[in-house]
């Protein structure tokens, strides 16, 4: 082996050993990683009273009412399971029905989450006005429920 | 000492470099006006994010230029490593303050973007914090050459982080697939094509050419301003040395 060779080798070696060494170190701790889970999946894991957590996925059609004290009641939900939610404060301007978004806080006594932070999560789609509302007059898609499966931010089933 | 092809070569460069500027620069200067125009007068506003979206024209680019950039210097690591390259020492030493740059603009149009949008300047999901890691990697090859004074053992040394650090791009680029993030999946570079209609598409990539270019000309007159200052180093050590001090110090061109 010539001597470029051989360094080329221990790069080689050097670049694998490194990456392989983040790469187990990504794997154990993915369940950290993720910044948020969607409803099945916390029910699935349970969701005791008062710890901290973050739900992610779709505002469930028809589920937001405004009370009068200012709390914003709505459901979170990724096609499968619901998440009752309560929150007391401004939401982002994206908040809406069918869109996603990822609520920090924890369950409350009564069933409910008690979000205190509400984040607004938009898809990966940019396009004029008049282009979403030619989709949307031609049926191909109205807001949340027949959004692409990528505007479901939890409904990917995860390991 | 290295030999002579490879002390050859930084000068050719030089010379090349010399010539290529001036058209590099225009282009870039060209490319980024279209861009900016476009971005501002052709592309319209977007149908949920309205005018806020723009951001993106500026967003966008500078986080490929931030993984460009660091590809780069990937490969002149490998010059380093494996050729003994001195070209590509220069190279990579000169990429690094502009991949920084990239990887803040990046990050601080991305902050300003997400208050208004997500309710948050910031949050610790995969995408963000690992652009946040590439940024702090960038910062410590930086260092690292400031710390070393040894130019060719800093450039081994350099090197050798940038390539374990180079872990990271992949990453970056799908930590939006492998993890629930906050940030949004890829709209340009994924399968299945781009899903930024096309009055958008064509200035975002515009853009992103004026970068490119910006970045082409920052760094070829970076390597050549780094192969000067190792050689007025170099001639300031001999004048040093000498023991005539009336010999006058003369920087003769690149021969």
């Amino acid at each position: 082996m010539t001597r470029k060779g051989r360094r080329a080798a221990l790069v080689a070696g050097m670049v694998a050993l490194a990456g392989s060494g983040v790469g187990v170190t990504l794997y154990a701790l993915s369940g950290s990683v993720e910044f948020f889970m969607g409803p099945s999946e916390a029910m699935a894991r349970g969701m005791p009273v008062g710890r901290p957590m973050r739900l992610g996925g779709l505002v469930e059609t028809g589920s937001v009412t405004h009370a009068k004290d200012g709390t914003l009641d709505f459901k979170v939900t990724d096609g499968k399971a619901a998440v009752p939610v309560s929150f007391k404060g401004i939401p982002p301007d994206l908040f809406r029905e069918g869109q996603g978004v990822v609520v920090e806080g924890a369950m409350g006594g009564a069933g409910t989450f008690r979000a205190s932070i509400v984040l607004a999560k938009h898809d990966e789609r940019y396009m004029p006005k008049d282009v979403a509302d030619a989709l949307k007059k031609q049926g191909r898609w109205n807001d949340g429920a027949a959004a692409p499966a990528a505007a479901i931010p939890a409904a990917s089933p995860k390991p | 000492m290295p030999n002579v092809a490879s002390l050859a070569n930084p000068a050719v460069f030089s010379r090349l470099a010399a010539r290529a500027l001036p058209w590099l620069t225009a282009l870039a200067v060209g490319t980024l006006a279209l861009g900016a125009w476009a971005a501002f007068f052709v592309a319209p506003p977007d149908y949920q994010q309205g005018d806020t979206a723009r951001i993106m024209y500026v967003h966008v680019p500078a986080a490929w230029m931030a993984s460009f950039v660091y590809a780069t210097m990937c490969l002149a690591a490998l010059g380093t490593l494996i050729w003994r390259h001195p070209l590509a020492d220069a190279a990579q030493k000169a990429a690094a303050p502009l991949g920084a740059g990239f990887t803040f603009v990046c990050l601080a149009t991305g902050s300003i973007w997400g208050r208004p949008m997500w309710g948050a300047w910031w949050v610790w999901d995969a995408r963000l914090t690992s652009v946040l890691v590439l940024f702090l990697i960038y910062l410590g090859i930086v260092l690292l050459w400031q710390a070393i004074e040894d130019f060719s053992r800093a450039a081994r040394a350099a090197a050798i982080l940038t390539l374990v650090g180079a872990v990271n791009i992949p990453i970056v680029k799908f930590s939006v697939d492998w993890w629930n993030t906050l940030h949004q999946p890829s709209s340009v570079f994924r399968l299945g094509g781009p899903t930024v209609d096309g009055r958008m598409l064509w200035p975002l990539i515009a853009m992103g050419f004026g970068f490119l270019f910006l970045f082409l000309a920052l760094h070829v007159a970076a390597v050549r301003n780094e192969i000067l200052r190792r050689r007025l180093r170099r001639l300031t050590l001999r004048a040093a040395d000498d023991s005539a001090p009336a010999r006058p110090m003369v920087l003769e061109p690149a021969q």
